[in-house]
């Protein structure tokens, strides 16, 4: 099943053009370097997988991405629109990026149909009908439609986010990030969500994700990239990148994760 | 001639409740919509807004109620407006609640987690979409207890409006006291309608926090 028709044509109309590309970014928190001359070019459908230890700057590269974040230097351009010119390309952008958070971010006083159907009625006028048939599509698409009229505090955790990748997915995105998706979740709850994730990246979309789970990395990743201090430390194919890492510091920090 | 207290008296006090229940309505209706403006401004991105917003609360919070209307009440003519006492008290009361109820409404915006925010924003909800839809029906909730604590003190505070000539509850019950020499009688009487005017109020609040606590 194709995620996003649109997103077809627009490929075959520039089809080897980047979605995302970054160069020379920068940012501070106050006097805090937390990012460092960030370069990363992401093509269409390509799945990236960043890891790093905490307050590596990982989550807040990706928060750029959909101008959750603003930077101080350098340039984001996503699918064509260069996010440092203005609120209104960053508004397009944000419809046009889907983001799955650590902490789920459902709507609590919304059931979870309506999580789904908010964003398409609001932002693209899709009609209440449409919208409802749209997000039981996409609601069974990550296993949980007959759930559809419970409120968000009566599911567990993995169904939560299963309902946030559906409410993402319901905008019908170009780009999904997942800023540390199952880092919240109990153990037995992290595989149906990596199960979600890993079926999407198989349907072709382009996926940003911060996560520490290395085989889930290993499956679906075209890229894994290691950030440390601010900086891309290390990046290349996943299994070079576990079996042969470069850089001390990468090196140190997957035999942490693995041992 | 000294009155007796009997039924037409009490009736008389009754009578009172009839401007005090008008003057809560202007001062719940002027208060909530101008509230919720300041409530906005005060959590608006742009800082000159804010600060607009907290001025006006800083003001009205730090004046008593009884000087406001008075100012409006004699301010206004001296700047070349004649008003009715209905218009002073109107502009007097909302001036006033709003500044409380921005204020605890601000609170309260402030309280919905910020990751509600983030959600409404990565999916590109407009900025009245993601306050009517997502964070002022949370904030409601949370607001819903402090909300109706500051309405019950309005409610009383409407007999600060006899001083600029309207006869509400507290006033119907002085007059009635002085004719009749039954002060502890007429205020009793008052005190009796007050309560019957607020309690059911505060009832309804515990209520509604039930109701929204099993909700989410």
């Amino acid at each position: 099943m194709s995620v996003n028709p649109d997103q077809r044509s627009r490929a075959s109309a520039s089809a080897d053009a980047p979605i995302i590309e970054i160069a020379g970014l920068r940012k501070w928190f106050g006097t805090f370097q937390v990012l460092q001359d960030i370069a990363l070019t992401v093509a269409r459908g390509e799945r990236i997988v960043i890891c790093g230890p905490s307050g590596s700057g990982k989550s807040t590269l990706i928060r750029c991405v959909n101008s959750l974040e603003r930077y101080q230097e350098g340039r984001l351009v996503v699918d064509g629109y260069d996010l440092g010119a203005g609120q209104k390309n960053i508004d397009t952008v944000r419809a046009e990026v889907g983001m799955v958070f650590q902490q789920f971010n459902l709507f609590p006083h919304l059931t979870v149909m309506e999580n789904c159907m908010l964003a398409p009625m609001k932002v693209r006028g899709t009609r209440k009908k449409e919208a409802q048939e749209l997000a039981m599509r996409f609601l069974a698409r990550v296993r949980i439609a007959d759930q559809a009229l419970k409120y968000p505090a009566q599911l567990s955790g993995g169904q939560q986010q299963r309902v946030a990748i559906a409410r993402a997915l319901c905008m019908t995105p170009k780009i999904m990030l997942f800023d540390e998706p199952t880092s919240a979740l109990d153990p037995e709850m992290v595989k149906e969500v990596l199960d979600t994730m890993v079926g999407l990246a198989e349907d072709g979309m382009t996926m940003l994700c911060v996560t520490h789970e290395m085989g889930f990395a290993r499956k679906v990743a075209d890229r894994v990239i290691f950030m440390d201090a601010g900086q891309i430390v290390e990046m290349g194919k996943p299994e070079p990148f576990f079996a042969n890492p470069q850089n001390p510091r990468t090196q140190a920090f997957l035999g942490q994760l693995l041992h | 001639m000294i009155r007796q207290f009997g039924l037409p008296e009490a009736l008389a006090i009754l009578s009172g409740v009839q401007a005090t229940i008008l003057l809560s309505l202007i001062a719940f209706v002027g208060g909530g919509v101008v509230g919720l403006a300041v409530a906005l401004m005060r959590t608006s991105e742009r800082t000159w807004l804010q600060r607009c917003a907290g001025f006006y609360i800083d003001f009205f919070q730090g004046t008593p109620l009884l000087m406001q209307l008075f100012l409006v009440f004699y301010g206004l003519p001296v700047l070349g407006y004649k008003v009715n006492p209905w218009i002073a008290v109107a502009i007097g009361f909302t001036l006033h609640a709003s500044a409380f109820l921005g204020e605890i409404w601000r609170g309260s915006i402030q309280a919905v987690p910020r990751g509600q925010t983030e959600a409404a924003y990565a999916l590109g909800l407009s900025y009245a979409s993601r306050m009517r839809n997502v964070v002022l029906p949370q904030a409601m909730r949370i607001s819903v207890a402090p909300t109706v604590g500051f309405m019950v003190q309005l409610i009383k505070g409407t007999s600060l409006a006899a001083i600029i000539g309207f006869v509400e509850l507290s006033r119907a019950a002085q007059i009635i006291a002085s004719a009749t020499y039954k002060p502890l009688l007429a205020y009793g009487c008052a005190a009796i309608v007050y309560f019957v005017l607020c309690f059911p109020l505060s009832r309804l609040s515990m209520r509604l926090e039930k109701r929204f606590a099993v909700k989410t």
